[in-house]
């Protein structure tokens, strides 16, 4: 069963050290014939943390973006679209709840991750650290952030991890709304006004080349990819994926009319793909190292919810902490 | 490392997807008790109407079978081809048995 509490300690001491050739090489037999690893077989520890790292920094953006999107809750322009904005922050919500749960089967508990990500020891996605400065950046989040999101999971459900791998089964089954109804968005602002248009042009504008980092730096720059590649958690590469997504999201800008922002994008016939401009790694550095333009604020807005929510955790673990003694009192009498 | 005396303890949700059909494990939720437990579940888990029964059991209460003990456990099973109703030739003529 897949919980922390049956990941004891003293089982995991009783293992063989990572050292024991024996072990890892039934293991890497295990990874290579296609098997899925469950939390309570023998693993390396390097395994487990990276893992550790990756599902609990996934958990983290997802709550994290609930941020941005939250930011237009109040102001959606009609019914329509804030039910479907209330649902899709709430899907992110129990997006980030399937993944910590994943993450605890390795035997982190749930209040560990919320401290890392808190203290800034854990990172979430570079993305949530831009503002939605309009309407329209709603739309451009649900079509390309929730785009880019889902090209990224969908090899991750054939992940050599099995909670994670059956956690992102179903995140990629609620994620497809995310990416239509932002798209659609898109299309009224695009056949509306020609402000509305406009607002639609500025949001790509902003939001292509944060996008388009999401998939991380070049293969040749990527510190973690091999490792990774070979346990099977990434089948995928960081820049296969990017000009996959790439290929797909051109065509859609230009049936809405919209420019991509990118005078070096062209067509290559030969090849098939699109090709694209530089990236400005810069950017994308300053943004992880915490410079990015809303970095504080949205730590700042975790830390609050966290602190402000305590006291109803306290007050329900009182409340079931009186009932039990109640309950085992009458029980003695 | 935090202070752990506040976590919730962790629940193992199981779900009936459809009437007539076992429940399923998909996860778990963190809950102080077992109504909590349920309605987190509920929240989490049956977002798109995914089921008609939730059962919760507190993970800790839950024995598992050990993973080294795979072969001892199991591996006596597969060797018994008899146990099979394709082991044992029955004529055609005798027609569907």
């Amino acid at each position: 069963m897949y919980t922390q509490a049956l990941n004891d300690p003293a089982n995991k001491i009783a293992n063989v050290a990572e050292d024991d050739e024996e072990q890892y090489a039934r293991f890497m037999a295990r990874i290579d014939a296609d098997e899925k690893i469950e939390p309570n077989d023998w693993m390396p520890d390097s395994y487990r943390k990276t893992l550790i790292r990756q599902i609990s920094q996934h958990a983290n953006s997802e709550i994290i973006g609930m941020l941005p999107e939250g930011n237009w809750n109040t102001r959606a322009p009609t019914l329509r679209r804030k039910a479907t904005l209330l649902a899709k922050i709430q899907d992110e919500g129990g997006h980030g709840l399937y993944l910590y749960s994943a993450a605890e089967t390795l035997g982190i508990s749930r209040e560990e991750m919320e401290h890392q990500l808190i203290t800034g020891k854990a990172r979430y996605s570079s993305i949530f650290n831009y503002p939605t400065l309009s309407w329209a950046d709603i739309g451009t989040i649900g079509w390309l952030v929730d785009g880019a999101a889902i090209m990224n999971q969908i090899p991750l459900c054939r992940c050599s991890f099995g909670p994670y791998a059956r956690a992102m089964v179903r995140v990629c089954k609620e994620e497809s709304f995310h990416q239509r109804q932002g798209y659609e968005i898109l299309l009224a602002l695009c056949n509306g006004s020609d402000e509305q248009k406009e607002m639609a042009q500025d949001s790509i504008n902003r939001w292509w080349w944060p996008s388009i980092m999401m998939f991380g730096p070049h293969d040749t720059d990527s510190t973690h990819s091999d490792q990774s590649m070979a346990w099977k958690i990434k089948r995928i590469s960081n820049d296969d994926l990017r000009q996959k997504f790439i290929d797909a999201t051109v065509p859609q800008a230009h049936f809405l009319g919209l420019e991509i922002p990118d005078p070096d994008m062209k067509y290559n016939e030969e090849t098939g793909h699109w090709e694209f401009g530089e990236i400005d790694w810069d950017e994308f550095k300053q943004v992880l190292a915490g410079n990015g333009p809303c970095n504080r604020e949205r730590l700042a807005a975790r830390t609050q919810a966290f602190e402000d929510g305590k006291w109803v955790q306290e007050a329900a673990l009182a409340h079931a902490n009186k009932q039990a003694a109640r309950a085992a009192s009458k029980e003695a009498a | 490392m935090s202070d752990k005396s506040s976590d919730s303890p962790i629940w193992e949700v199981f779900i009936r997807s459809k009437n007539g059909l076992s429940h399923n494990h998909v996860g778990s939720v963190h809950a102080t008790d077992k109504e909590m437990a349920l309605q987190n579940a509920r929240d989490v888990y049956t977002r798109r109407a995914e089921g008609t029964s939730i059962w919760v059991v507190l993970s800790s209460d839950i024995a598992a079978s050990d993973p080294m003990n795979k072969d001892e456990l199991f591996e006596p099973g597969s060797d018994k081809i008899y146990r099979h109703p394709t082991f044992y030739d029955i004529p055609d003529e005798v027609g569907h048995m």
